[in-house]
C-alpha cells in the first residue's frame, strides 16, 4: 500500500442547511478521517467554502474526493496537495506567563510576528497566523512554559496565481 | 391560480407522470390525502410502511420508472428505513414523501416528530426537508430527476403539514438548473480506445455485466457487445437478465459466492475482464487480492466511485452503460475482427470443459428439493415470469435455476439483502405488469417479515404467486451454521411457524400445499392457473444447501462443491 499523507482538500458547496452533516456524515461513515475542517461562506452567499484537511492513502484520498464529488450539495473539490498553494491557519494559546518568563514569550511572540492578544496575572494569550510548520515550531518553542490552553482555527488555503512557464524560467 | 401545499405536491406528480402511490395515510399527510383523493393517481394501501418502499421499489424495477411512496411522519417515516437503504444499494429511483409535523415545532420532539433527514442520509441519494411553500415544485422537480438520472436512488422528501395547508401560486417548473449534480454519461474517447486495444490483444475475455447494465437499459447493446468480441459473459445477482440465459455459449451463469462454477473459475483464467455496471461487491469478488489475478480489468461504470474502490483498475470508464456501450460497438464495427473466435478457441474449450464437469446439479430423492421446485417453475412458465425472491438460499436457488432473457424481471434485494423484501416488491411489480405473471420465490422465514402484504394482494385482486420453500429453517444461516460452525444451530429453527395454508385462506388469497416430489408439478399447475393471489408451500428437504459456495474470505475461485 501506499503511505499515507496528509491532503488539504477545498470544496466550493451549496450554502444549505444540512449540508456539513452531509459531508461530515461521509467522512465518518466511511471510516475516513477528518483532521480539520474549516466553512465559511465565500462571495457569494449561497456558496460556502470548506476547507479540510484529510489523512489517507492515495486510494483512500482518490476515495474521499469522488465521494465528495458524488454529494449532490457540492460544487467543486480541489485537493492542494502538490499544487502551488498558500495555507494559513491561527492559533490562539494561552500560555503561563512567569514574571521571569514574560521577557522571554515576548521575544518568541516578536520573532515568530504573533502578538499578545490578552494579559493577566498568570497568562498570556497569544494570536499566531501561519503555516502548519510554524505554528508546530511555535507550539513546540512555548510548550516548555506551560501551555494552559489552545484553540485552532484549522487551515484554510487558496491557490496560488497560475504562473506561466516564461516567469517561471525567468525566475530561476 | 392560488393552490394548497398538496394540491401542488399532487400536480407535481402528475406532472412526472405519476400513476401509482404506494403508501399509508397518517396524521401529518392526512391533507395529502385529502387531496389525492380529488386525482387520476391510483393509491394502494400498504399494511406496513416498509411495505409500501419494497412496492415501489418492486414498480420502479419492473417499469424502469421511478416508484412512489407517501407515508406519515415519525414511524411512518422510520418504517421506510430498511427499503430506502435497499433501494439505495441497489441503486433504484424512488421519491419517498414523509410527512412532517409543522414547520414551527420541528426540534422541540413533538408528536411523531422524528429528523428523517438526517436518519435517511447516510442511506439516500439525496434528500429534501421543504421549508418554504415556494421551493416545493422545484424540489419535487429536482426529487424525480435526481431520483433517476446518474446512478439511480432513492430521494426522500419531508413534508411539513402546515405548509401542504398553506397557499401559494402553483408555476410549474420545466427545467431542472443543479450546477453540483451533472452525471458524466458520455465516456472518454482516449479509453474506449484503450479498451479496443486490449480486446484486440485478449486471448481469454470476459464480460461481467451488473445492475447498471439493466438501469440504463443496455441488454441489446451488452449483447451485441459480447458478441462482437466474442466474449462469454457472466452477471451479478442484480445484472440477472441482462444477458439471455439461452444464448449459449456465451452465457455463463451467475459469478459470486453463489455463483457458477465455469462463471466463478472463468473470473479467475480471464486475461481481460470487462466489467460493466457493477460495483465489485464482496460477495461477487470473494477475496479482492485474488480476484481476476491474471486479467487487465475494464471497469465501466457512471459513478466514479465504484471505480478503484474495491478493485484496482487498469481502465476505467465513466459513463452510462449503454451510451458507453454502444460507442464501443461502433467503434469496433471499424475493426477487423475476424481473427478473434480462432484467438478465444482455446479459452471457449476450457470454458465447455468447466460446464460440463461442474454444472448446477442436485439428486431429486425423497423429500422435495427446493431447486426442482424452482426448476419446475422455469419449465411451467417458459422463464416468462417476473420474480421477485426473498433472502437467503430461497434467493440463490431463484437465481439459480429460474434462467431469463430479459432484465427488468428478477426483483431482488441484491446489497442490503432485506428478508421481507419480496412479497411486497412482487405486489410492486404486479402493479406495474398487470398483464405478467409475478412470483415471489420465498422462504419460510424471509416471508414472515412482510407477511401482512397479503391483505394488499388481495385488496387489490393482484394474482401474484408466492412460492414457499418450506424448510422450517432460517436457511442460509443454518447453512453457514452447518458449514463454519460445527452444526451449532444457534436460534435459526422456525419450528414454530403458522399454516401457510390457513393463513393464505385468512387473508382471502389461495393456499396449496405439496409435501412429496409427485406433487409438487401438480401443485404448480393449479397455483399457476389461478386468477387471484396463491401461496403455494412446499415442504422441501430441510437441510439442503446451497452450492456452489464460496466461504467468507475465500478466493472466489475456491468454490464448496456439493
Amino acid at each position: 500500500m501506499d503511505k499515507r499523507e496528509k491532503h488539504i482538500l477545498s470544496l466550493l458547496v451549496e450554502n444549505q442547511p444540512g449540508v456539513l452533516s452531509r459531508i461530515a456524515g461521509l467522512f465518518s461513515g466511511r471510516g475516513f478521517n477528518i483532521e480539520s475542517l474549516c466553512v465559511a461562506e465565500t462571495l457569494d452567499p449561497e456558496v460556502s467554502r470548506i476547507t479540510l484537511v484529510t489523512v489517507g492513502d492515495m486510494a483512500i484520498i482518490e476515495q474521499i474526493k469522488k465521494q465528495l464529488n458524488k454529494l449532490i450539495n457540492v460544487i467543486k473539490v480541489v485537493d492542494f496537495t502538490g499544487t502551488a498553494y498558500v495555507q494559513r491557519e491561527m492559533v490562539l494559546i494561552k500560555v503561563r506567563a512567569k514574571p521571569e518568563m514574560r521577557a522571554e514569550i515576548l521575544r518568541m511572540v516578536d520573532i515568530f510576528r504573533s502578538r499578545v492578544v490578552d494579559v493577566g496575572t498568570e497568562c498570556y494569550t497569544v494570536e499566531v497566523t501561519g503555516d502548519e510548520g510554524k505554528i508546530s515550531a511555535f507550539l513546540n518553542l512555548l510548550r516548555p512554559m506551560g501551555i494552559k490552553e489552545i484553540a485552532r482555527t484549522g487551515a484554510i488555503a487558496l491557490a496560488r496565481e497560475k504562473q506561466t512557464k516564461e516567469a517561471v524560467n525567468g525566475r530561476d | 391560480m392560488k393552490m394548497t401545499g398538496a394540491q401542488i405536491l399532487l400536480k407535481c406528480l402528475e406532472a412526472e407522470g405519476v400513476d401509482t402511490v404506494f403508501g399509508y395515510p397518517g396524521g401529518a399527510v392526512i391533507d395529502i390525502y385529502d387531496e389525492l383523493l380529488k386525482t387520476d393517481i391510483r393509491h394502494v394501501l400498504v399494511r406496513h410502511e416498509q411495505g409500501a418502499v419494497h412496492a415501489a421499489d418492486g414498480y420502479a424495477r419492473a417499469s424502469g420508472k421511478v416508484g412512489v411512496c407517501l407515508v406519515t411522519s415519525g414511524p411512518g417515516a422510520t418504517n421506510t428505513i430498511t427499503g430506502i437503504a435497499s433501494a439505495h444499494m441497489d441503486s433504484i429511483p424512488l421519491v419517498v414523501l414523509t410527512g412532517q409535523i409543522p414547520t414551527a415545532l420541528i426540534g422541540n420532539d413533538a408528536f411523531q416528530e422524528v429528523d428523517i433527514i438526517g436518519i435517511t442520509r447516510p442511506c439516500s441519494k439525496h434528500s429534501y426537508l421543504v421549508t418554504r411553500i415556494e421551493d416545493l415544485a422545484r424540489i419535487i422537480k429536482e426529487a424525480f430527476h435526481i431520483a433517476k438520472s446518474g446512478r439511480p436512488g432513492p430521494v426522500v422528501v419531508d413534508l411539513p403539514k402546515d405548509l401542504m395547508v398553506m397557499t401559494a401560486r402553483y408555476e410549474p417548473v420545466e427545467k431542472v438548473d443543479l450546477r453540483s449534480y451533472q452525471p458524466t454519461y458520455n465516456p472518454n474517447v482516449k479509453q474506449l480506445n484503450k479498451v479496443k486495444d486490449l480486446i484486440r490483444q485478449a486471448r481469454k475475455p470476459l464480460i461481467l455485466a451488473g445492475g447498471g447494465v439493466v438501469a440504463s437499459k443496455a441488454a441489446s447493446a451488452l449483447r451485441e457487445f459480447s458478441e462482437k468480441i466474442d466474449a462469454p459473459v457472466t452477471t451479478t445477482l442484480m445484472g440477472l437478465g441482462a444477458f439471455p440465459a439461452s444464448r449459449t455459449p456465451l452465457w455463463l451463469g451467475m459469478i459470486g459466492m453463489h455463483g457458477t462454477y465455469r462463471a466463478n473459475m472463468a473470473s479467475g483464467a480471464c486475461d481481460l475482464l470487462i466489467a460493466v455496471g457493477v460495483r465489485f461487491d464482496d460477495r461477487v469478488t470473494g477475496k479482492t487480492e485474488a480476484f481476476a489475478p491474471l486479467a487487465k480489468i475494464v471497469h465501466i461504470d457512471i459513478d466514479p466511485t465504484s471505480i478503484r474502490k474495491n478493485i484496482p483498475v487498469a481502465v476505467p470508464v465513466v459513463g452510462d452503460c449503454r451510451i458507453t456501450l454502444e460507442r464501443l460497438n461502433a467503434l469496433l464495427d471499424g475493426e477487423d475482427l475476424s481473427g478473434l473466435k480462432e484467438r478465444h478457441r482455446e479459452w471457449f474449450e476450457q470454458i465447455e470443459a468447466w460446464r460440463s464437469t461442474r454444472p448446477l446439479a442436485y439428486t431429486q430423492h425423497r423429500a422435495i428439493k427446493p431447486q426442482y421446485v424452482v426448476e419446475k417453475l422455469y419449465e411451467l412458465t417458459g422463464g416468462n415470469a417476473i420474480i421477485a425472491t426473498e433472502v437467503g438460499q430461497n434467493q440463490m436457488w431463484a437465481a439459480q435455476y429460474y434462467h431469463l432473457d430479459q432484465p427488468n424481471r428478477f426483483i431482488t434485494s441484491g446489497g442490503l439483502g432485506c428478508m421481507g423484501f419480496g412479497l411486497p416488491a412482487a405486489i410492486g411489480a404486479q402493479i406495474a405488469c398487470p398483464d405478467e405473471l409475478v412470483v415471489d420465490i420465498a422462504g419460510d422465514a424471509s416471508i414472515q417479515m412482510n407477511i401482512q402484504e397479503m391483505a394488499t394482494a388481495v385488496q387489490y385482486r393482484l394474482p401474484i404467486k408466492v412460492i414457499i420453500l418450506n424448510n422450517r429453517y432460517m436457511g442460509m444461516v443454518r447453512q453457514w451454521q452447518e458449514l463454519f460452525y460445527e452444526k451449532r444451530y444457534a436460534f435459526t429453527g422456525m419450528e414454530h411457524a403458522p399454516d401457510f395454508i390457513k393463513l393464505a385462506e385468512a387473508y382471502g388469497a389461495a393456499g396449496l400445499r405439496a409435501e412429496t416430489p409427485d406433487e409438487v408439478e401438480a401443485v404448480l399447475k393449479k397455483g399457476l392457473s389461478l386468477k387471484e393471489s396463491v401461496i403455494m408451500e412446499f415442504i422441501v428437504e430441510r437441510e439442503e444447501k446451497v452450492y456452489p459456495m464460496v466461504p467468507a474470505g475465500a478466493a472466489i475461485t475456491e468454490m464448496l462443491l456439493v
